[in-house]
């Protein structure tokens, strides 16, 4: 039974690492290019929710509004004045200066944070719980926190697959140079795409400081995980990306249950093992 | 008859490299115009300027009324120039209709639309749920013509639309030339194949290394001339 229980709070981990990985895939996928500091916009992300409800003492729904809107239009402005200045053929310039930003932000947040560890608190939700047999339960954060994951890849699918705005950022993603022939403005585009996956990042960081401790320094190993997500689930698949999260979670729970050292280790050996097997992720590229 | 396109000693450089030396062409509304010339004479050069793809910042390029010289190539389209591109480029990861409509996304109002395309390329609509790249060649080329009708452009741009399909399909689409132009569109084709040009054209620029060679009706131009404005030679006598 506790392996059972193991690999449930492993999928509802997973969820966790699906949203981490969700904005990273949705970058990749569109401009073909790696944000380094993903992780570290979700840390952000993290510290807002904490600032408004906590420091400022605002209403939860309003500062969920708020870092939601804040990240978006934060990600807009940082793709349209920054980083489409150093897209280009060149895979190397836009790395530099996202590792650049990564520097910047971490340091940015120990100035105003400190270095301490801190945790949103959310009341009677840490320990409330369902009860799905006699002997398992699951906690309602981590179930909510799945089903949002379930929620946010689903939105993502629908707008990419069916919306105008996706229809376009699609073809932007297959052959950028064609689009401005179609009307198309890739700087905007790129924006556009920039911003809803800050949004989504906004949604990792809200997550992220309700379900675990975190410091300046968390988004290099939040970006590493979101890393592993993607790749397991195949790059340019959105629901192989919540798959690579459930597998990476769960992976990472039954470490833990074997011995609680090999918790990141076995999330590591886990991922090693099907970049072995699978080079190019569980599911394809691209589905309809 | 207005002017719809006018481009004055128009040049284009790839670094060092000149491609194009002073173009003058004129294009008015409700002309079929074709420019011929052998590989690397600059026709998709020229074509690629016109519609922003290379810099023409600060030279004289007229259309409909309004210099587009370095302006960026989607406020080029908004304006109602659109391009079918050479080697057709639809993208892979959306349907036959989905490549449609991301031609409408300027929002141009005009006679296209999804039902005009189907019924000018009837053999579009039995496909229209697969991916565009999984269609032949001639048909993945009516999807080409259709996404940049979908934009209700005044003047389409279509580079080698001939090259690599069966004369036979070629002949499907070249006929329906004369129905975009019924729909108020103007045409310049650029073409390798002289005798289509010919057939389709109301007048025919021929571009020889970055130049225009030869210019007039297809009436009033004799074979010699153009194999001399073409290759650069003189026809042999016998």
């Amino acid at each position: 039974m506790v392996w059972i229980n193991a690999v449930l709070q492993g999928v509802l981990l997973g969820g966790l690492y699906a949203l981490f990985a969700a904005g990273l895939s949705l970058m990749f996928g569109v401009m073909r290019f790696v944000n380094i500091a993903h992780g570290d916009f979700i840390v952000v992300g993290a510290y807002l929710i904490l600032t408004f409800v906590i420091s400022w003492g605002l209403n939860p729904i309003i500062g969920v509004a708020l870092v939601l809107i804040l990240m978006a239009a934060a990600g807009y402005l940082n793709q349209r004045f920054v980083l489409n200045r150093v897209l280009g053929k060149d895979i190397l310039p836009p790395i530099l200066v996202t590792f650049g930003l990564s520097i910047i932000v971490q340091n940015g947040l120990l100035e105003l944070f400190s270095a301490d560890s801190r945790k949103l608190p959310t009341g009677t939700w840490e320990t409330s719980s369902l009860a799905l047999t006699d002997q398992i339960a699951v906690g309602l954060l981590p179930f909510l926190m799945f089903l949002t994951a379930v929620g946010v890849i689903a939105a993502m699918q629908f707008v990419f697959y069916r919306s105008a705005l996706g229809r376009m950022l699609r073809a932007t993603s297959d052959d950028p140079e064609i689009v401005p022939l179609m009307g198309g403005n890739n700087a905007r585009i790129f924006a556009i795409a920039t911003a809803l996956a800050s949004l989504v990042v906004g949604i990792a960081g809200i997550w992220l400081a309700m379900k675990t401790n975190f410091d300046p320094a968390a988004g290099p190993a939040r970006l590493l995980f979101a890393f592993e997500a993607v790749i397991i689930g195949g790059l340019g698949n959105i629901w192989g990306t919540l798959l690579g999260g459930i597998i990476l979670g769960v992976a990472q729970t039954v470490g833990a249950q074997i011995d609680a050292g090999y918790q990141i280790l076995a999330g590591h050996l886990v991922f090693l093992l099907l970049l072995v097997l699978r080079p190019k992720g569980l599911l394809p590229k691209v589905s309809h | 008859m207005t002017r719809l396109l006018e481009t004055q000693g128009l040049t284009a450089h790839y670094g060092d490299f000149q491609a194009l030396f002073g173009i003058d062409m004129t294009i008015d509304a409700g002309e079929t115009v074709a420019i011929i010339g052998s590989n690397g004479a600059g026709k998709s050069t020229f074509l690629r300027a016109l519609t922003g793809l290379r810099p023409t910042a600060g030279q004289s390029v007229q259309f409909d009324g309004q210099s587009i010289a370095g302006l960026p190539a989607y406020r080029i389209h908004k304006l109602g120039l659109a391009m079918v591109p050479e080697g057709r480029r639809l993208f892979p990861s959306l349907t036959v209709e989905e490549n449609l409509l991301i031609g409408a996304a300027g929002g141009r109002k005009g006679p296209w639309s999804l039902k005009s395309i189907y019924d000018l390329f009837p053999d579009l609509v039995a496909k229209k749920h697969n991916p565009g790249t999984a269609l032949s060649g001639g048909q993945q080329q009516m999807v080409a013509i259709g996404r940049a009708l979908m934009s209700n452009p005044k003047l389409v741009l279509c580079d080698e639309i001939s090259l690599g399909l069966a004369p036979k399909i070629i002949k499907d689409i070249y006929q329906a030339v004369p129905q975009i132009r019924a729909n108020g569109t103007s045409v310049l084709v650029v073409e390798q194949d002289v005798g289509q040009a010919l057939a389709v054209a109301t007048r025919v620029y021929c571009f020889m290394e970055g130049r225009v060679s030869l210019t007039g009706t297809p009436a009033s131009l004799t074979r010699s001339q153009i194999a001399q404005a073409y290759f650069g030679l003189t026809e042999e006598a016998h």
